[in-house]
């Protein structure tokens, strides 16, 4: 017989953890182009958190705050990912040439944008969503 | 700037994301992957042009200079090898319209088999050795996707095996790659294959040289690698059947045409002289195969084999004759393999089961059907006008050329056995006593018939319409006899 136990702890720690989480993998994501990190290990983390609410919560409750399908994520992040290189195309240079230039924007100041990050957000994506199909296919099989 | 070879890649892939999306609308997904798949032909027909117009096309990715970035080169041999690709699964995705049911269409079907064709296009593209190996997990994971795909018994079993045979080639191929960026310290082949001139291959490169044979031989199925390939090939259903016959082998038996003519052709005393013993092997193990079931899917998986040992003797024959027969073979080989593995399918559709004992008397009803596997048999087997014999003809020739009177021997007495194995299909499965078959729609195996006449169609045409090919074939086969030339497109000194 399982009875049913108290997770008090458990989730009120996660509620803060998570998020800790989350920004901290951001922060990766956003580094890799000059410090280590990446999209890839930027997805793993996030899809860490997502994991750590699994644990805390159900399927249920987690698919409640995220209702995402990560199938269609996953189809996403590689519609990213080729579309910037595909992009290239369009201006009559080779497939995944990418380009940056210097901006000013407000707050930050002079920031460099690369086309790289949206290449990279489609890595994200689909780390995210390939790590969530597994653990969520295997959790719900019976 | 020239990004017409990145097509054929580029298209089936956004095709495969698109496809994720619409897992649902079976319809939707059927009409799209064909008109993409068009798309994708004629793409590699422009391809193939402007190849015979301008010579070799490459195109650096991201604009990086030749040996720093990743180099996509189109020659000759990978053009016509991309177009014959893209035409095969076009067929294949129209047969599979009717055969492979919803089930198998509403899980990803159809997504897999854009990424599969992905895998081989850029396989075959690709001018980066570790871009190759990129590629060929691509085609390999879509390919245990596809294999497994719809989880009976049989797939699970032989998925296990096969998945872990690639796994262990994979991971030889890094450790093969790894001893060859130590040695040349690059990875771009064009590159790869100056510097190893450079130094005149000393016995080191030599080593890789039989470790790259051991990992494309897993690939492409060359004794004594080839025990995974009969089991494997035998589980999944027809279209799938057909892709992996006709594509997955080829790459390998490719890989092994590229690497040996473009890196290795310094001491072929050693490494052409075991390449050539262990394709007569492999043919010889290929007959024993044929001759020896009664199953008409495992009849023609062994005549892989066989074919795969012919290819690979004319280019261990290094000949100019021998390598442009390789050419010619290994192209008609892939068109006949998928209309044979597809025409069985049919026939195997009809009775209910492949075991050619149970069988018989199919000519009554399905006339058409009997007279299309008769030819395909003919031309698999060589008879001269159809597509067969020009390229064991010139094999054979270019061995005699150059003297190696065994293995052509072997090869045309190979063609006997292959006739037979095949004819025997004919005499016991279509001509034969009629017997009850439970009634199947008569609609569903003239469609499933026609679409797999196309490729024998396809075959007969290029048989008869050698001369007009015979140009192009020449093309590729200079750049395999001639390694400069592929160097100096790339490197453009």
């Amino acid at each position: 017989m399982r009875t049913r136990t108290n997770d008090l702890i458990l989730q009120t720690i996660t509620t803060v953890v998570a998020f800790i989480i989350i920004l901290f993998s951001l922060s990766l994501f956003f580094a890799g182009h000059y410090n280590p990190g990446g999209g890839f290990v930027g997805g793993l983390m996030t899809s860490g958190a997502i994991v750590l609410l699994l644990l805390a919560y159900d399927i249920k409750t987690v698919a409640s705050i995220l209702p995402i399908d990560y199938k269609i994520l996953i189809a996403v992040g590689l519609l990213f990912a080729v579309g910037t290189g595909a992009g290239a195309l369009i201006f009559n240079v080779p497939f995944l040439t990418h380009a940056y230039d210097y901006f000013y924007l407000p707050l930050l100041g002079k920031t460099s944008l690369h086309t790289a990050v949206l290449f990279d957000t489609g890595v994200y994506l689909v780390v995210i969503g390939v790590t969530m199909t597994i653990i969520q296919t295997i959790g719900e099989s019976e | 700037m020239n990004n017409l070879l990145i097509l054929p890649i580029l298209i089936p892939l956004l095709t495969a994301i698109v496809l994720m999306m619409l897992s649902k609308y079976v319809n939707a997904q059927r009409v799209l992957s064909a008109v993409s798949t068009v798309a994708t032909i004629a793409a590699s027909i422009v391809l193939i042009r402007k190849v015979s117009v301008n010579g070799i096309q490459t195109l650096n990715l991201s604009n990086w200079e030749a040996p720093f970035g990743i180099t996509l080169v189109s020659d000759m041999l990978s053009a016509l090898l991309v177009t014959t690709t893209s035409i095969i699964t076009f067929v294949v995705i129209l047969y599979s319209f009717k055969s492979i049911g919803r089930d198998r269409e509403r899980f990803y079907y159809y997504p897999v088999v854009q990424f599969l064709l992905v895998g081989v296009n850029g396989a075959f593209t690709t001018g980066d050795i570790f871009n190759l190996f990129v590629f060929f997990e691509v085609m390999l994971m879509s390919s245990y996707v596809l294999l497994v795909l719809g989880g009976t018994k049989g797939q699970l079993r032989e998925s296990i095996k096969y998945i872990l045979v690639n796994i262990i080639s994979s991971a030889l191929f890094v450790i093969t790659v790894a001893y060859l960026y130590s040695v040349v310290g690059t990875l771009n082949m064009a590159d790869i294959s100056m510097k190893i001139s450079e130094v005149e291959q000393p016995a080191i490169l030599t080593v890789i040289a039989i470790l790259f044979l051991l990992v494309f031989g897993l690939k492409g199925a060359i004794f004594p690698l080839y025990f995974w390939l009969p089991g494997s090939y035998f589980a999944p259903p027809t279209p799938i059947l057909a892709l992996f016959g006709a594509l997955l082998t080829k790459v390998g038996v490719y890989s092994i045409m590229r690497t040996y003519t473009l890196f290795f052709y310094h001491d072929t005393g050693y490494t052409h002289q075991i390449l050539s013993v262990l394709a007569i092997i492999t043919i010889v193990m290929g007959c024993i195969g044929a001759l020896a079931y009664w199953d008409v899917k495992k009849i023609i998986i062994y005549n892989i084999i066989i074919a795969v040992g012919v290819i690979l003797f004319g280019v261990s024959v290094m000949t100019p004759g021998s390598l442009e027969g390789s050419v010619y073979y290994i192209i008609h080989d892939m068109i006949i393999k998928s209309a044979l593995f597809l025409l069985v399918g049919v026939m195997a559709f009809i009775v209910g089961t492949s075991d050619l004992k149970k069988m018989g008397g199919l000519i009554k009803d399905y006339p058409w059907l009997g007279w299309t596997f008769f030819v395909a048999a003919l031309s698999l087997a060589g008879i001269p006008p159809l597509s067969g014999f020009i390229g064991k003809l010139l094999i054979v020739r270019g061995s005699f050329e150059g003297e190696a009177y065994v293995g052509a021997g072997i090869i045309l007495a190979s063609s006997l056995a292959v006739l037979y194995s095949v004819l025997k299909i004919f005499l016991n499965g279509i001509w034969g006593k009629p017997k009850e078959y439970k009634v199947t729609s008569k609609g569903n195996v003239n469609y499933l018939w026609f679409t797999s006449a196309i490729l024998v169609g396809l075959a007969v045409c290029y048989g008869f319409g050698a001369d007009v090919i015979r140009p192009l074939i020449s093309q590729a086969a200079e750049v395999l006899v001639d390694p400069n030339i592929y160097i100096q497109a790339v490197l453009k000194e």
